[in-house]
């Protein structure tokens, strides 16, 4: 929580570009990507890991592990990625990524952090690697299966409780994206963290104001979502998602809240690369449209490590 | 036969003394679910999440990755076909330890096609990692939650409320993956589970009096589906085998028979009784089962098909030992 040198703004903002530039020369390797999702949210996942959670050093190998096998009775061996957001101990925080189509954003911070090794992307996507496309609890820096979204927040809330119960003082953070607040259980779940004044929990969401189909406006929008959400008594902040003052800010000094806290990181999809602006509204997934373009972001990453070197 | 008031109830409180890691979470069916004694006996294990399963399919996985463990207690609709993807994400996938409770199996209710779960068998038979199991009276009611208790992952439990009859010695405890033979004869073999073997036990005096050897096995494990006597049972019946659930024939215990006979290469007649891929309707439970086939004299039928001659059983045969239309206990259920 301190503002050393480690998470200081400036240290944020140079990961936060790093893991821009990861993301962009993976989708350039690959021919596609989830870059929008690394645009928009590079500086709020930055902000958590450096500046709001308490989590000890990984304890998780820098080289990925290869899977091993699905969870079942017969299978000993299963194991989650929580282990590369650190050790399970009563003080440390706990980190539940809800959004897992963000994983590559996830690797990649991961990789910046040190909690990877520089080379864990290029197990993305291949066979019997556990850097999954899209996420599981076996991914690193998961913990749960939340891949149908929406799903995650209600367990989040179930650790907190648990945790609640035991007297625990670490905290439960849940990074969300804006579309999951289509879904029903959402609400379900802040109805039931409200009433059970469950405040050792918070949410940061990437609202990017983004999903498959296109801008969320043009397909169910959630606003006004903080009214909402104070309506279900969440304790809410509406803040520049870019800002890692102002993400981190919310987080500091809650005494022993009865409420979850929500921040909604208002974030660009496009951030730090203009030129994917051309492409809008059609951000979820990117694959390039033929060599001009490729070259033409080939470039640009270019541009992109000589600023961040 | 000895009929037991709410067994579900008192058995919850005892059982749950000595353990503190077990919680109970409610969908507002705590007392319909008979977890209301749970919850004036031990108030801070109890949390009522409210209309709102889904979440609180979740928080259970929540719990049950803290090393608690959740029971779920609410209608069996809304704990199978209601979150099915949340059952199977955030609990079944995991493999997580939580304990589904889910009452009014079949057409045990007057509430109507949404309150009768006719498919939750069959849609938690194709989970991987869930074990099924079904409580068929008192014994098993009260026995069911050590079983369930001691699986390593998910258990789904067809649960019974209110007055429950006793078929089996309370010294008999259900045990995982085990059938109860119930009598043993070379012609038929009869395999029931549920509230469909007290039905069954009416037939099979009668048809034993015809001089039928029927093997009777009742079943409270539907998944695993591997007990060796039930599949010895199902290769010497000489007619061939009839199945009894008070569920969808698609899915469930006669699925999970027919599947079986098919991997044994058994070749065998296989009558399945229960109903016929259908929904059902508000009425008492000895109504639909006489409308839908689930009785006794619907299991008499099925015999006289595999033995090719009527039996001249009548109903009034089976009648002495038939259950009393709907009792009052029954009929003021909270829905």
């Amino acid at each position: 929580m301190s503002s050393d040198s480690s998470s200081s703004p400036e240290r944020i903002r140079r990961v936060a570009n790093a893991v821009r530039r990861r993301v962009l020369e993976h989708t350039l390797n690959n021919n596609g990507g989830y870059l929008s999702q690394a645009c928009s949210s590079a500086e709020l996942l930055a902000t958590l890991y450096l500046r709001v959670m308490r989590l000890g050093p990984s304890s998780a190998p820098l080289v990925p592990r290869r899977f091993a096998g699905v969870p079942g009775p017969s299978n000993p061996h299963a194991f989650t990625g929580a282990d590369y957001n650190g050790p399970r101990a009563p003080e440390f925080d706990r980190f539940i990524f809800s959004p897992v189509h963000y994983a590559l954003v996830l690797y990649s911070l991961l990789i910046e952090l040190g909690r990877l090794g520089p080379n864990a992307l290029d197990e993305f996507n291949q066979d019997g690697s556990t850097v999954e496309l899209i996420g599981a609890e076996h991914s690193p820096g998961h913990e749960v299966t939340a891949g149908s979204l929406a799903q995650a927040l209600s367990q989040a809330g179930g650790i907190a409780l648990a945790r609640r119960l035991r007297g625990e003082p670490g905290r439960v953070w849940v990074f969300m994206s804006d579309g999951e607040f289509q879904e029903g259980q959402t609400w379900e779940a802040l109805a039931a963290l409200s009433y059970h004044g469950i405040g050792n929990l918070g949410i940061y969401i990437d609202a990017n104001a983004q999903q498959c189909d296109g801008p969320m406006e043009a397909v169910m929008g959630v606003d006004p979502l903080a009214e909402r959400l104070r309506a279900f008594g969440a304790e809410v902040h509406e803040v520049d998602g870019h800002d890692p003052e102002a993400l981190a800010a919310p987080a500091q000094g809650r005494a022993e809240p009865d409420h979850p806290l929500v921040v909604i990181a208002r974030t660009d999809p496009c951030r730090g690369l203009e030129r994917l602006r051309e492409r809008a509204p059609k951000l979820h997934y990117v694959r390039f449209k033929g060599p001009e373009e490729f070259a033409a972001y080939q470039t640009l990453l270019q541009t992109l490590r000589e600023e961040t070197e | 036969m000895e009929r037991v008031q709410r067994p579900h109830r008192e058995t919850l409180v005892r059982w749950a003394r000595e353990r503190p890691e077990v919680l109970v979470l409610s969908a507002d069916l705590t007392a319909s679910c008979e977890a209301d004694g749970f919850r004036e006996a031990y108030p801070e294990r109890f949390f009522s999440l409210g209309m709102a399963e889904q979440n609180m399919i979740g928080f259970a996985a929540g719990l049950a990755r803290e090393g608690f463990s959740p029971w779920l207690h609410t209608f069996a609709v809304f704990l199978t076909r209601r979150v099915f993807d949340q059952v199977a994400m955030s609990i079944a996938y995991p493999n997580l330890p939580v304990r589904l409770a889910g009452f009014l199996p079949g057409i045990t209710t007057p509430g109507g096609v949404t309150h009768q779960a006719i498919d939750d068998v069959g849609l938690m038979r194709l989970m991987p990692n869930m074990t099924v199991l079904e409580c068929g009276d008192a014994t098993e009611v009260e026995s069911v939650l050590d079983v369930a208790q001691a699986v390593d992952g998910p258990v789904y439990i067809r649960q019974l409320r209110g007055e429950v009859p006793r078929l089996f010695d309370a010294a008999e405890p259900m045990a995982l993956g085990r059938a109860r033979v119930l009598g043993e004869g070379g012609d038929v073999t009869v395999i029931s589970s549920g509230i469909c073997t007290e039905e069954a036990l009416r037939a099979t005096q009668a048809l034993r009096a015809r001089g039928l050897g029927i093997t009777h096995l009742h079943v409270s494990t539907l998944k695993p589906f591997d007990d060796p006597r039930l599949m010895q049972a199902l290769g010497s019946a000489r007619l061939g085998v009839i199945t009894l659930e008070n569920h969808s024939i698609i899915g469930g215990l006669g699925s999970a028979v027919a599947e079986s006979m098919a991997e044994l290469g058994l070749g065998k007649r296989l009558i399945r009784i229960g109903l016929r891929d259908t929904y059902a309707h508000g009425a008492s439970r000895a109504y639909l089962m006489r409308e839908y086939g689930l009785d006794a004299m619907a299991l008499v039928h099925a015999v006289e098909e595999l033995a090719g001659e009527p039996l001249d059983i009548e109903e009034s045969a089976l009648a002495e030992v038939r259950l009393e239309a709907l009792r009052p206990s029954e009929r003021s259920e909270d829905l």
